[in-house]
């Protein structure tokens, strides 16, 4: 599971943001598109492409796209 | 002397789905309080029997079932007795934003929250299961024709069918004089709530957002639908009852 895919699959949930600002570092929840709509993004992105269920407080734990990765990792 | 009860269920027959757990377990406890014999029905035995093993009074009847599996409905109807009250509780949810939504996963909702109703009900019918002045009640929800939530699409679509689904039968069925309501509880305190992904922080603030500063227990939802299956409803057909804490006011 490539942590560089990963960060397309994530950027790809977002419309009106620029897929280059996101990096493993990047702390998602200072993105202004950021809302509750992006998390269920996110969660059904893992389910539909990694096969795995993250919850919502596992998303709330979460401060950069590397932890949601790593999250999404030792699921899978 | 007897106490006067207009909500009584004695001498009523009741089959109610989804009796191993949540609002359907707590119906036929409540159910069988007010003298009802019930007929309870679920996929896991273990947890029926545990619902059984809770009813009070006698003469009650436990049948495991999936209401999705052709033969398993065809074998329950068979052994069904004279029927004075339907609940159609079974149901599953899905909290899914639609894009990411199978048809697989669409369709799982769909069978078990409105086919296994739609097909249990029309052989209970065909077979003419009802007795005179029965009444069926499903349990829909606010989401779908009134509210809605994100991931709520399937789940809201297949509650919205049942409650065009049941207007339809209450006018169908009313020269038989068998009655046909939902009721259309809030988020409810049960097992379909743990089983989803949504944090208990989240859960607290949403608990809030209701009026009655509650979210509802399966007894809030269970005395509705006795209102309904009893004869203090007798001139109720083809509506909705609202049981939300006030959600919907807002």
């Amino acid at each position: 599971m490539e942590l560089k895919t990963f960060v397309k699959n994530f950027a790809e949930q977002f419309d009106e943001t620029d897929a280059a600002i996101f990096t493993p570092e990047t702390k998602f929840r200072e993105i202004e598109e950021w809302c509750s709509l992006t998390v269920m993004a996110i969660i059904g992105m893992a389910d539909e492409v990694y096969h795995v269920r993250l919850t919502g407080d596992e998303m709330k734990a979460s401060k950069t796209i590397e932890d949601v990765y790593n999250c999404v990792k030792s699921k899978v | 002397m007897q106490m006067f009860n207009p909500y009584s269920l004695d001498g009523k027959t009741i089959l109610i789905t989804g009796a191993s757990s949540g609002i359907g377990k707590t119906t036929a406890i409540e159910c069988s309080k007010l003298g009802a014999q019930v007929v309870i029905t679920g996929r896991d035995r273990n947890r029926l029997q545990e619902t059984y093993d809770l009813l009070e009074g006698a003469g009650h009847l436990m049948i495991a079932a999936d209401l999705t599996a052709a033969e398993e409905v065809e074998a329950l109807l068979t052994e069904l007795p004279q029927l004075s009250g339907v609940v159609n509780n079974a149901g599953i949810a899905l909290p899914k934003l639609f894009s990411f939504t199978t048809n697989e996963e669409a369709e799982q909702v769909f069978k078990t929250n409105f086919f296994s109703p739609f097909e249990l009900l029309r052989g209970i019918v065909k077979r003419k299961k009802l007795v005179k002045n029965s009444s069926v009640v499903f349990v829909s929800s606010i989401a779908g024709t009134t509210i809605t939530s994100l991931g709520g699409s399937v789940y809201g679509a297949s509650k919205s069918a049942l409650n065009g689904l049941s207007k339809a039968l209450a006018l169908e069925l009313a020269p038989k004089r068998i009655r046909v309501n939902t009721v259309m509880p809030g988020m409810i305190e049960t097992q379909i709530l743990a089983d989803s992904s949504i944090g208990e922080a989240d859960l607290e603030a949403d608990r809030k957002r209701y009026p009655l500063g509650r979210y509802g227990q399966p007894q809030d939802v269970a005395y509705a639908i006795i209102y309904l299956l009893s004869d203090a409803s007798s001139w109720m057909t083809g509506t909705n009852l609202l049981l939300d804490g006030g959600y919907t006011l807002t």
